[in-house]
């Protein structure tokens, strides 16, 4: 039995120690935005946050997160739902093609701008080149994290 | 939405020509529904053939319904891959219905025709009655056998959504439904049509001061007659076309909630998990199969030797996979003499060599190329190398199915519904009305998912198991056994007259796939020209990948143009204007380019830049990329690109779909490639199958030129083919050194 903090709240669940927390997430406790994409720690898009460290969850055991409070992407918002100022950024930059990378570029990005309020490029650069983009979001990706820490005004809609 | 035990009213339906486009129908408890159909002779674009069947052949591709919460519905045939059609295809609609747009929702159209007729036409029609009979006897049943029949025709791809679709059904379709409304309150109200205005769902007229909602006459609407071909807006009239409006999947793509069919979780359906392997030679068997380590393992509930491939079905995917890793499987040997890259490009030099120089297949031809080469004043040759390249969406390949009491469901990622339903048809021999195929958002895909071998694997492990299943193939299976962008050998000569005018363009190449018109370079006035193909065995299966033949044309020919100019001691861009002078278009796109970028300035040392331009699916894209050499290895720094696809629908999509081809063109040109070793694909994962990242991606900047002309461009794929060769020119113009073949970085490594 695995017990760990999951988004702020005590779980239990019965899997395997070895079993990765991104399939404990997905197949055990039905929280599916966090995302497989390789299975070995090469794109990011399993990224979840373990005591506040974003780590990979496709190649994190659960044991690693016994006692730890693992935040995922449906854990960032806040008690109503409101978003983060990363999220309403990745709106206004519309950010997004598929989609199905962005729970781990969000998840990376959010651990950025808590350690650092204001990231230069090689701050963005250094942070994010862990996470792969298939559809080449990267660029909106820069620019909302420089809107979300305040470096740069949202795009407005009509443009 | 479909509550039926609500309907309170006879059904009445408009009569709908058996010939007719468009078509209406009173929603289950009331409310509007517009559908359009396409019928033969409808120019629509490629899909025009497939529909073409018969006399009288329609397929519904588009719907609208107006609810009496007065939301619009767009009900859209296209699925959502992260190209925008779910939200642009109801931006279309939305305009010409003047619908509020803060009360415009997007659903994804069943696709299985039995689905359509039994849940789609019961939750939107109510309760048939005689006359509704009536009408569906001949035209509904009849519209959707067809779609049963057409099963390809249903498809997303070839940039297309925005262009046929959202052109030809989705604006019509919100045209039509406007008039009809207008019409319910003109005789409700006892004003003319013409004095009544729409905006924001609501119907004015001003004189009486009376208003009201759409929902408040979409029951009526139903009743009026319908302009089959209606008047759609001036430009000078959009208020939703032409703006950036707000993506409507995005919000559920920051929050986790977004669906994947990977995240398919049937209600009430306890779900198995499979993990499965095929053969790493293409088209070979299963020859041993020995599960002895693997069957006794956690989790594992059975493993299967499948003929054509193996499975492992398990409590969870993470078990079933571990076991299958303990799997030993032999495979029966593959019948080709093709085994390495090297034996590939020999093939396919075998077949240039044949071809020789006048030999293959004319793609174009144009004066008297032999003779042109033989007198020019100087005459230049290369020879290019593609390598085969997977798709890699980040959505891995899955399939969730559930087959039982002779139906089957499945949920899966694909870009072709349709095909699924037929394909699994053939395989299970259950009948297509008894399978139902979802499909929800995909994690890209990129022509990944225009196969359907994958939702067969998964339906044929739950009908020999009786579990419903969920299939994933781990990363190493969809880098390994898909479908590929095809290696190809292409060379070339070209001759330039004394002035350094180039007068002769020959080229002989080994794979014509689609768009045939890719390997011409017909934007240019050359005055002889002979492209030619001189078709070879491909080892490895063929699979639209984005940009189809412009991936390896586009950069062929934009790299040979390049040395042509240099040879003739000219400018690039220069080079390239003086052979578009009669091209109005392209000439203000490579103008616009050179300006932005600032293509005349000279580069601080050590950078350069390079300039390429060409035209696909319809729209016109010149790029000039930038590069710093000075450490010896490319380090992009910028890419500019100017487009021209006539008008654009939504700006900053657009922008967002160039901003994506480019990043998936220059990853191809920096690090895609995969290499054949004994008949297998070496490259396995992202350690080895390399993706841009955030670090090594230019500053983009995406101009966009509305051109007014018709019909309009696409946007998913132009973005992609210009971006390598304007790398690649810029490095040869740091450096000197010109690429003839890919990926880039390992020559640089």
């Amino acid at each position: 039995m695995a017990k760990f903090i999951l988004n702020g709240e005590s779980v239990q669940v019965d899997a395997d120690p070895a079993m990765p927390i991104l399939w404990v997430m997905r197949e055990k406790l039905g929280l599916s935005g966090t995302k497989f994409g390789c299975g070995i720690a090469q794109c990011g898009a399993c990224t979840v946050h373990l005591d506040g460290q974003p780590v990979r969850s496709c190649s994190t055991p659960v044991s690693a997160a016994e006692g730890s409070e693992i935040t995922t992407i449906e854990g960032i918002a806040g008690p109503e739902g409101e978003l983060t100022a990363l999220q309403k950024a990745w709106i206004s930059e519309q950010v997004p093609q598929c989609g199905y990378c962005q729970s781990g570029q969000l998840m990376s990005a959010t651990a950025l701008l808590r350690d650092n309020p204001t990231p230069s490029d090689e701050d963005i650069d250094a942070a994010m080149s862990g996470n792969v983009c298939r559809c080449g979001t990267y660029t909106r990706i820069r620019r909302a994290i420089k809107v979300a820490s305040g470096q740069l005004e949202p795009s407005s809609e009509e443009a | 939405m479909n509550d039926m035990t609500h309907a309170n009213k006879p059904s009445t339906l408009a009569k709908w020509s058996r010939r007719g486009v468009i078509g209406a129908g009173v929603l289950a408890g009331g409310g509007l529904l517009i559908g359009v159909a396409v019928r033969p002779g409808n120019p629509i674009g490629a899909l025009a053939p497939k529909v073409a069947g018969g006399e009288g052949e329609q397929l519904i591709n588009s719907w609208v319904k107006i609810g009496l919460d007065n939301v619009v519905t767009a009900i859209v045939p296209h699925c959502e891959m992260g190209q925008g059609a779910h939200s642009v295809l109801a931006q279309m609609l939305a305009d010409e219905l003047d619908a509020d747009w803060s009360k415009v929702e997007v659903m994804q159209a069943p696709t299985d025709g039995s689905y359509v007729v039994t849940d789609t036409a019961r939750m939107f029609v109510a309760p048939f009655t005689l006359h509704a009979a009536d009408w569906i006897e001949p035209t509904w049943n009849g519209l959707f056998t067809q779609v049963a029949k057409l099963a390809d025709a249903l498809i997303t791809g070839g940039s297309s959504s925005i262009r046929t679709t959202g052109q030809g059904q989705m604006r019509v379709a919100g045209a039509a439904a406007r008039g009809m409304l207008v019409g319910a309150a003109a005789d409700e109200w006892g004003v003319p049509a013409s004095e009544i205005e729409t905006r924001d769902s609501t119907l004015i007229h001003k004189a009486s001061g009376k208003s009201a909602t759409y929902a408040e006459f979409a029951t009526a609407a139903a009743e009026q007659p319908m302009d089959q071909t209606p008047t759609l807006k001036d430009p000078s009239q959009y208020r939703l076309i032409g703006k950036s409006k707000a993506r409507t999947d995005i919000p559920g793509k920051v929050n986790g909630t977004a669906l994947f069919g990977i995240d398919a979780a049937p209600e009430g359906v306890a779900l198995s998990y499979a993990a499965t392997v095929r053969s790493p030679v293409p088209g070979t068997r299963v020859a041993s199969m020995d599960a002895s380590r693997a069957k006794d393992m956690k989790g594992v509930l059975q493993i299967l030797n499948m003929g054509d491939f193996v499975a492992v079905v398990a409590d969870s995917y993470w078990q079933a996979q571990q076991a299958l890793n303990k799997v030993n499987v032999t495979w029966t040997e593959g019948a080709s003499a093709i085994r390495t890259t090297q034996d590939q490009f020999d093939v396919y030099a075998k077949a240039l060599d044949d071809a020789g120089e006048t030999g293959g297949d004319m793609a174009a031809s144009k004066g008297d190329a032999p003779a042109a080469l033989a007198s020019a004043a100087t005459v230049i040759e290369a020879e290019y190398k593609a390598p085969y390249l997977a798709h890699a969406p980040m959505e891995p390949i899955n399939c969730t199915a559930s087959v039982k009491d002779g139906k089957c469901d499945v949920w899966t990622s694909t870009q072709v519904p349709l095909r699924v339903r037929t394909e699994l048809n053939a395989a299970l021999g259950i009948d297509k009305s008894n399978i139902t195929v979802h499909h929800p958002y995909l994690g890209g895909s990129f022509g990944r998912r225009l196969e359907a071998v994958y939702a067969v694997m998964t339906a044929r492990i739950a009908q020999a198991t009786g579990y419903p299943v969920k299939s994933i193939w781990s990363r190493e299976e969809d880098t390994q056994k898909a479908l590929y962008r095809p290696a190809e050998l292409s060379r070339f000569k070209a001759g330039l007259d004394e002035s350094g005018a180039l007068v002769v363009y020959d080229n002989v190449f080994t794979q014509r796939d689609d768009p045939k018109e890719a390997s011409v370079p017909g934007i240019y006035a050359i005055p002889n020209t002979s492209v030619r193909v001189a078709e070879a065995e491909r080892y490895l299966p063929f699979a639209a990948w984005r940009s189809v033949d412009h991936s390896q044309h586009g950069w062929f020919i934009e790299s040979f143009i390049d040395e042509a100019a240099h040879a003739a001691g000219k400018d690039p861009y220069e080079f390239r204007l003086a052979m578009l002078k009669d091209a109005p278009r392209h000439t203000a796109v490579l103008k616009k380019v050179a300006e932005i970028s600032n293509w005349s300035a000279p580069s601080p040392e050590g950078t350069a830049k390079g300039i390429a331009i060409v035209e696909s699916f319809g729209s016109i894209v010149a790029q000039v990329h930038e590069v710093d050499m000075s450490s010896g290895k490319p380090k992009m720094l910028n890419a500019w690109a100017v487009c021209d696809a006539g008008f654009v629908v939504n700006p900053d999509g657009f922008k967002n779909q160039i901003e994506g081809g480019i990043v998936f063109g220059l990853t191809a040109a920096m690090y895609g490639e995969l290499d054949l070793v004994d008949g297998a694909i070496k490259q396995s994962n992202f350690h080895d199958y390399k993706m841009l990242r955030m670090d090594e991606t230019p500053a983009i900047t995406v101009e966009i030129i509305n051109s007014g002309t018709v019909p309009i461009g696409g946007a998913g794929e132009p973005g992609l083919p210009p971006a390598a060769p304007a790398l690649t020119n810029a490095i040869f113009a740091a450096t000197g050194k010109r690429l003839r073949e890919l990926p880039i970085a390992k020559q640089f490594a």
